[in-house]
């Protein structure tokens, strides 16, 4: 057998303590346990029904009460305040409504660091392998057991190395690059396999634009996806290679209703828009929210009429760090919607919920049908530019043109 | 150690989503499976939930199980009182979900398996062999089912096991 591994590989042979491949299934021992409020209330009973008695590191552990942020109907409020009592019993930090989107809190805290291995009852969870470790969704059974033992069972993946060359052109940005990832892959494209993000123009990006094309990963069902700080081990042997000219890329937006339903943005134009949603782990950071205003800003620094534009700040962090440099006050000034920090209307459970017929232009991760609590709204993709442009136009418009 | 499970095949196609499976309608209402049970595959076939015979196996194509990760889509089928999801493959959480539930989930070439065949199944921890009992065809794949999966399959899922075993045992 050849020596050299994937870092999928490097990782969970290093966290289960076995010289493993591709294919193994091991037992690893976790660094970091992420919950929510939309999975713990479930683990909580399987903890129960598993006889646990005690959280086996709860320093280890994180409770994000983000999916219902607020609460909205009493069965969340009681989701909520089982969650708390759970976590005061067992030691573990709960990070109460407001704070923000699970992943998002473990990244802000810096407490995970390359080459760790994060579990995370959400399936965003692998943004956080923007930072060179290997983070994956969970269901409740596995949050509940990793609580018990601190450990996990995973199967290796095969992983797909992605490699990204060339410059992109001013109005392009990770959105795009991660969408147009999404459609060359496809949505099933990288189930059960791990992606690596390689090449001279990934090694150039920002943190924030890592974490975009970790987390959209997902769409194309990846189990993890990596910036790896390292080179690549030489003999280490990938299920396929892939590769994207960023220089080829121009901004693109995925109809509805599906992530990989990717087209160049010029084909929608024209589509009426009448809600635009800036948030979520995919575009509710900082970058993202100040290159809103910045695109509104500069094509007048108006929202058009009968569009509503609603912005949620992924974590407390970010509402502060916008606050302080007036970038929230200012999109407020203009009729902005801001919302508590947290998932907002990502996937209905909390926030603006979209009318019947409405449009919806997003800087999200998901656009199946319904995903935003209505079936009969329909849900754009796109980057944070782009979005801003719709609020500006009131229909889908390439960011390239706004404010020339 | 091993799995072995004999019964009937009840066919479904590619890309059964955990919608499908069971409806977010029906989950608004309860997350009970013992009610939910009824409603097993109502999207695509109103009379199948109460055609289910204890010991049924579900047969698919691709990606079984795609959409959400909720749980409750593997917990359902089990209470039902099928024991195995044979399919081409899966989704990767639904995958998790059925093995931590204690509902054999195994990938598997079904593109000759008919609805209503009696099929007989057994797992070892390197070997799936597959005998369909209506038209004599036996095959087998290896697999790598070491442990703790098969271990897990044995208790019935991770609940079973962690109480059993009091952790994971480390290989
Ligand atoms: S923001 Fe959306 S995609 Fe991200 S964790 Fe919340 S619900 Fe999931």
């Amino acid at each position: 057998m050849s020596s050299g591994k994937t870092v999928a590989e490097q990782i969970l042979s290093a966290r289960s303590g076995v010289d493993a491949r591709a294919g193994d299934v091991v037992v690893c021992e976790v660094d970091w346990i992420l919950g929510t409020d939309a999975a713990t209330p479930m683990a909580i009973g399987y903890f129960e029904k598993m006889g646990g008695q005690s959280v086996r590191d709860p320093s280890r552990v994180m409770f994000a009460l983000d999916h219902y942020s607020p609460p909205t109907t009493p069965r969340t409020k009681a989701f909520h305040d089982q969650v708390r009592a759970f976590a005061r019993k067992h030691g573990i930090e709960v990070r109460d409504v407001g704070a923000g989107i699970s992943h998002q809190l473990l990244l802000e805290s810096g407490r995970a660091k390359a080459g760790d291995l994060v579990v995370g009852a959400d399936s965003h969870t692998v943004t956080c392998g923007a930072l060179g470790l290997f983070a994956t969704g969970i269901g409740s059974s596995d949050l509940a057991a990793a609580m018990v033992t601190g450990q996990i069972w995973l199967r290796i993946p095969e992983t797909i190395q992605v490699t990204l060359t060339g410059e992109r052109a001013e109005g392009v940005s990770a959105k795009d690059m991660a969408l147009a990832l999404v459609a060359q892959v496809g949505g099933e494209g990288a189930n059960y396999q791990a992606v690596e993000f390689r090449g001279p123009a990934a090694e150039a990006l920002p943190l924030e634009d890592r974490l975009v094309l970790c987390n959209l990963a997902v769409e194309m069902s990846a189990k993890a996806a990596m910036f790896p700080v390292g080179p690549a081990d030489p003999g280490a042997r990938y299920a396929r290679a892939v590769s994207l000219d960023l220089s080829a890329l121009s901004p693109v937006v995925a109809l509805p209703d599906a992530p990989a339903n990717v087209t160049a943005i010029g084909n929608a134009a024209g589509t009426p828009v009448h809600m635009v949603f800036v948030g979520t782990c995919a575009g509710g950071r900082v970058s993202d929210i100040r290159e809103v205003l910045r695109v509104i800003e500069r094509a007048g620094g108006r929202v058009a009429t009968g569009v509503q534009l609603v912005v949620t700040p992924a974590s407390r962090e970010v509402e502060r760090k916008l606050t302080a440099d007036g970038t929230l006050p200012r999109l407020a000034s203009m009729g902005a919607t801001i919302t508590t920090p947290g998932c907002g209307a990502c996937c209905g459970t909390s926030g603006v919920i979209p009318e019947d017929g409405m449009n919806v232009m997003s800087t999200a991760n998901r656009n199946f049908r319904g995903r935003m609590g209505n079936p009969r709204a329909s849900i754009y993709l796109a980057s944070p530019a782009a979005c801003a442009a719709a609020a500006v136009s009131g229909h889908i418009t390439d960011p390239r043109t706004m404010g020339r | 150690m091993e799995v072995r499970l004999e019964g009937r095949a009840r066919k479904f196609g590619d890309d059964i989503n955990t919608d499908y499976i069971i409806s977010s309608t029906r989950k608004k209402e309860t997350l009970d499976e013992a009610e939910l049970k009824r409603y097993l595959m109502e999207t695509l076939d109103p009379d199948f939930a109460a055609s289910v015979r204890p010991g049924d196996l579900l047969v698919a194509g691709k990606n079984f199980g795609c959409g959400s990760a909720m749980e409750v889509a593997a917990t359902v089928i089990l209470a039902a009182g099928i024991q195995a999801v044979l399919a081409q493959s899966f989704s990767r959480t639904f995958y998790r979900n059925a093995i931590n539930n204690g509902l054999v989930a195994l990938e598997f070439d079904t593109s000759t398996i008919r609805e209503g065949d009696r099929l007989s199944i057994e797992l070892t921890e390197t070997m799936l062999t597959v005998g369909d009992l209506t038209t004599c065809v036996r095959s087998s794949v290896a697999t790598r089912l070491p442990e703790p999966l098969l271990g897990i399959l044995e208790c019935g899922g991770l609940v079973g096991y962690l109480k059993q075993r009091g952790g994971f045992r480390t290989p």
